[in-house]
């Protein structure tokens, strides 16, 4: 699976989506890949700020427990009730249907330090 | 630990090929996965799964006095063994706690054959040497030994169809057969819940039985393999200990709800006094389930608190794939330990709400039907 160009990365292996100041956010293929089956996702509620670099929330595939970094810093406007109720998509669709929260940044220039799908890919090669 | 320094089995390259995700376990390059652990653990439970479990250490006691020796290294009691058949024991220090906990072949009078876990091997041996009785030899066979487990409701079948063997042998009993050709061990063993069998044999001649059991599965009746990752989640859920967790240096055989294995009424054996003392002075903890009511996975390390207050710890945990549900087992003061008890997990700093109870989580009858005992 190609990582979708429209979308920024982080080395993390979070995707985050820029519409204007809404920001959606997911995990890569590469990490659903990585984590295996996917069985419990852990995710603030909308009104939680999150902060850039920090963990915002959990994904647990049956043998590990891994948090998530938040991309961006802001306010959590959005959460994805789907992918609490069916942790699985994470694994079947993560690009989609597994989006996780969106999020209202405060600062546009955050976005800057994210990387672009192919440099996300030159951080997966040189990874392995 | 590096790559290089990790012991391979020999299917190693028979786990690449099929797409394996390798991890070092106990110090082995072992296969976690193939497919995922949700479908390997599922196939396990409505077919059959075939397992490379050739890390597992094997150990001879052989002499004129191994019985006496096997009797007093373990708290089961191997005197009433007939040769043929394997009883399960923990294996203890003076104090009560666990050096390892195994499975005990009656091979014949003076020839008994001990199956213990890989990570344990050196240091069970080293127990079983120092321990022994005189005219007794301890040799570890591990790495002429390799071997397989294959489990399932379609477990039977599939390998009666490679043996002219007959396979319908009782719960805890082995004999020894020709299976595709190769000289085998057969024992009807396993750990994960289900009918099964556990196969030793050469480490040269694994690969042959390997591939024809899979491929035999493909008629009609599939055979996956199966990783570690799953061999743990069915454990799990057959409420079956896994050393390290469950067993350990600092817990009895009693708190882990394994008193049906210690005999107090045999002659002695190491850790006997402090077993019988511990016995009498009532437990004060006790390995029990737990299932979240509210969400969340209780994991390995996890305290367990009640009003405020930390009363154990989890010991296992994971999502359940053949129940659904998040379960854990853990130790609570013997209290606290009734079915229905309302705790607590602390899970990234939150209490979050569980209940005690009943163990196994899943439960099948192993010895009906086709046992002839």
């Amino acid at each position: 699976m190609t990582n979708p160009r429209d979308l920024k990365y982080t080395k993390e292996h979070e995707w985050a989506r820029i519409e204007g100041n809404r920001v959606t956010v997911g995990i890569t293929h590469y990490a659903q890949e990585a984590l295996g089956d996917v069985v419990f996702v852990e995710l603030p509620g909308v009104g939680d700020k999150i902060i850039e670099g920090e963990a915002f929330g959990t994904v647990e595939s049956v043998k590990s427990v891994s948090d998530l970094y938040a991309p961006v810093s802001g306010e959590v406007v959005e959460v994805n009730d789907n992918v609490l109720d069916s942790p699985e998509t994470v694994n079947t669709d993560p690009y989609g249907a597994a989006w996780m929260i969106v999020v209202e940044i405060a600062d546009p220039t955050e976005v800057d330090k994210l990387l672009s799908a192919e440099q996300y890919e030159e951080f997966l090669a040189e990874q392995d | 630990m590096t790559e290089q320094q990790l012991k391979r089995t020999p299917l190693y390259e028979a786990h690449i090929a099929a797409g394996a995700k390798m991890i070092d376990f106990g110090g082995w390059e072992m296969p976690v996965q193939y497919k995922g652990i949700l479908e390997e653990h599922r196939a396990v439970r409505t077919a059959a799964g075939l397992f490379d479990v050739s890390h597992m250490g094997e150990i001879e006691i052989k002499g004129p006095t191994a019985l006496q020796t096997v009797q007093h290294l373990i708290t089961n009691d191997a005197a009433k063994l007939a040769t043929g058949q394997v009883i399960y024991s923990p294996m203890c220090y003076p104090h009560g706690g666990v050096v390892d906990d195994l499975l005990v072949y009656k091979r014949a009078e003076d020839h008994y054959y001990i199956v213990v876990n890989a990570s344990n091997t050196d240091k069970d041996l080293e127990w079983m040497q120092e321990n022994s009785l005189l005219e007794t030899t301890v040799v570890n066979q591990s790495a002429a030994t390799a071997q397989l487990a294959l489990q399932g409701p379609k477990a039977l079948p599939v390998l009666q169809r490679l043996t002219g063997v007959r396979l319908e042998l009782g719960y805890y009993r082995f004999t020894r057969g020709k299976v595709a050709g190769v000289d085998c061990l057969i024992s009807r063993t396993g750990y994960t819940g289900e009918v099964g069998f556990e196969l030793y044999c050469a480490p040269e001649l694994v690969r042959r039985l390997w591939d024809t059991i899979l491929a035999e599965g493909h008629q009609g009746e599939e055979v996956m393999p199966i990783g570690l990752g799953a061999r743990d989640t069915l454990r799990f859920e057959a409420g079956m200990p896994l050393y390290g967790h469950e067993l350990g240096e600092n817990i009895n055989p009693l708190e882990a709800g394994l008193g049906s294995f210690v005999k107090p009424d045999k002659d002695e054996f190491i850790g006997k006094s402090a077993l019988v003392l511990a016995r009498a002075m009532g437990l004060k903890r006790k390995l029990v389930g737990i299932e979240m009511v509210e969400r969340g996975i209780p994991r390995g390390g996890y305290v367990l608190a009640m009003a405020g207050k930390d009363i154990g710890f989890v010991t296992s945990g994971t999502f359940s794939p053949s129940l659904g549900k998040n379960l854990g087992l853990g130790f609570v003061p013997v209290e606290m330990s009734r079915e229905g008890t309302e705790l607590q997990v602390i899970i990234r700093g939150k209490a979050v709400k569980a209940v005690v109870v009943s163990t196994p989580f899943y439960k099948k009858d192993l010895k009906g039907g086709k046992s002839n005992d």
